[in-house]
């Protein structure tokens, strides 16, 4: 019984923080129409700048929470002003492999500030070891991070739907064009989303840092875990991704408690699985 | 008001229009007739920017707006109801107005959503529903509200008729008398009826070209010109 708890309120972790970054991939696809390879990459840089931070540079773990999405966000707005905006309209191939492009240089670019090796942040005071509140020991920081994740998701939900802003980002998913006759400045929105995307994947990262291992291969890793999310999910749904994600995670964390030689293979069953019953995704509205 | 002049607009290499010239002025509503394909949705589309003319020069209000962004053409006083309608399916009614209202402190606008609400009072009980489960009249009659709300000077109606009931095409051109007196309207159409009841004046285009421009009138007392450059209605 407490294994299976500890494992659930495993997969509630590793499944939330998997929802911070897919829906990022998720929202900007449906804005931008392009497949972000990159969104492993700016998670990626978001742990090693809170490493850079916090474990070279001794700054506190909170501003770095603060410090790291901001400066994430930032190269972001660079990255669609001067790269992505030219593939627009265009074949979603090019996309595909101008944001794999960026995230190889991300990759490299990492290896060279940060050395291929293995990177460590301790979690703030506070968050350090574990509780015993649920009757077993598990780690505090866990905790903080499903918090932060369900935070998060509020937050977005109530953007989404009761802001101006919010609604106005629907309106341009739904009809780029049409949104530009009614007077909204839909380069300027791309943009915006796009940054809100790379902030958020970043914050996972920062919110990662002290509970995994930074190293170079963390973002090709995170990317891929995304897709399997958005695949599961559906691509497009808010719903769908918060589904793919909790999935995803409990395969994880079941799969390496109690079938742990098949954990490798555990989630890619689970995508092929409804690629052939419900190509759609769980949540996803059927196209074309 | 409005001048457009000499415009040669492209899809990639099909020469859509071949130098089309039209002047609308304040107060008017002025029809654009034509068969399918005659470059009608193309000039309408080329003057809110949408599709950029090549050539020709725009002139809206004395400054030049050809090769401006629809979305800077729509903050300066261009409003364009596509003939798809094109709601945004997933919003609701209101999230569709909401989104289009244009942003100024509420004194000044003209269409503020009561005063919607009140033109449409159909609208008000559909605020709610998603805006993709409407019918096509009740598409249509949002469509025409949200561009009013981007609060345009010259509203831009492609072929607002079209595939809706007699009725509802009663409605319409009700609504259009009632906006004229407030609204420049530049409309367009397949047949002379809806316009002949609506429009002072007219423009025929047939491949790209204006062939014919006059009274309504005498568009359709001249049966040639009509066989020639329109569907019969």
């Amino acid at each position: 019984m407490e294994s299976f708890l500890a494992a659930l309120l495993n997969g509630l972790e590793i499944g939330l923080l998997l929802f911070v970054i897919a829906v990022g991939l998720n929202i900007i696809f449906g804005v931008l129409g392009v497949i972000n390879f990159a969104h492993g990459g700016l998670y990626m840089l978001g742990a090693y700048l809170t490493y850079t931070l916090v474990s070279r540079g001794g700054l506190p773990f909170w501003p770095a929470l603060l410090l790291a999405p901001l400066a994430v966000a930032i190269l972001a707005i660079v990255l669609e002003r001067l790269v992505l905006r030219h593939v627009y309209g265009r074949h979603v191939t090019d996309s595909l492999l101008l944001t794999f492009a960026l995230l190889l240089i991300i990759d490299d670019a990492v290896r060279m500030i940060w050395g291929s090796g293995i990177q460590v942040v301790t979690p703030p005071p506070g968050l350090r070891g574990a509780t015993s509140a649920l009757g077993f020991s598990y780690p505090v920081y866990s905790f903080f991070v499903m918090g932060v994740a369900i935070a998060v998701m509020a937050a977005l939900w109530l953007f989404f739907t009761r802001t101006r802003a919010g609604r106005v980002i629907r309106a341009a998913a739904i009809d780029r064009d049409m949104a530009q006759t009614i007077g909204i400045n839909v380069p300027l929105v791309i943009t915006g989303v796009f940054a809100l995307g790379a902030w958020m994947a970043a914050l996972a990262g920062v919110v990662a840092a002290p509970m995994r291992a930074i190293n170079p291969g963390m973002g090709d890793r995170i990317i891929i875990d995304s897709f399997i999310v958005v695949v599961i999910g559906g691509l497009g749904s808010f719903p769908g991704t918060l589904a793919g994600a909790l999935v995803l995670g409990m395969i994880y964390a079941f799969g390496g408690r109690f079938l742990p030689e098949l954990n490798l293979v555990l989630p890619y069953i689970g995508m092929a699985l409804v690629l052939l019953l419900r190509p759609q995704g769980l949540m996803g509205r059927r196209t074309g | 008001m409005l001048v457009v002049e000499d415009i040669h607009t492209y899809y990639g290499e099909s020469h859509a229009l071949q130098g089309v010239s039209l002047e609308v002025k304040a107060g008017e509503v002025v029809c654009l007739l034509g068969r399918n394909g005659a470059g009608k949705s193309t000039t309408l589309k080329s003057i809110m920017g949408i599709v950029s003319p090549r050539r020709g020069r725009i002139v809206f209000e004395g400054e030049e707006i050809q090769g401006r962004p629809a979305h800077w053409i729509a903050r300066h006083g261009i409003a364009l109801v596509p003939e798809d309608r094109r709601i945004f399916a997933g919003l609701t009614v209101q999230e569709n107005l909401d989104v289009a209202q244009a942003r100024r402190p509420p004194g000044e606008r003209r269409w503020s959503l009561e005063r919607v609400f009140d033109e449409f009072p159909m609208l008000a009980e559909l605020r709610d529903q998603d805006g993709g489960t409407l019918s096509g009249g009740q598409q249509q009659m949002l469509a025409i509200a949200r561009a009013l709300v981007t609060e345009p000077r010259l509203l831009l109606l492609d072929e607002p008729n079209e595939g809706l009931a007699p009725v509802i095409v009663q409605q319409i051109g009700a609504l259009i008398d009632r906006l004229a007196e407030t609204t420049t309207i530049l409309f367009t159409d397949q047949s002379v009826p809806f316009a002949l009841k609506h429009a002072s004046r007219g423009y025929i285009l047939q491949k790209g070209r204006v062939v014919y421009q006059g009274s309504i009138e005498t568009i359709r007392n001249d049966p040639e010109v009509q066989e020639r450059y329109l569907s019969v209605a």
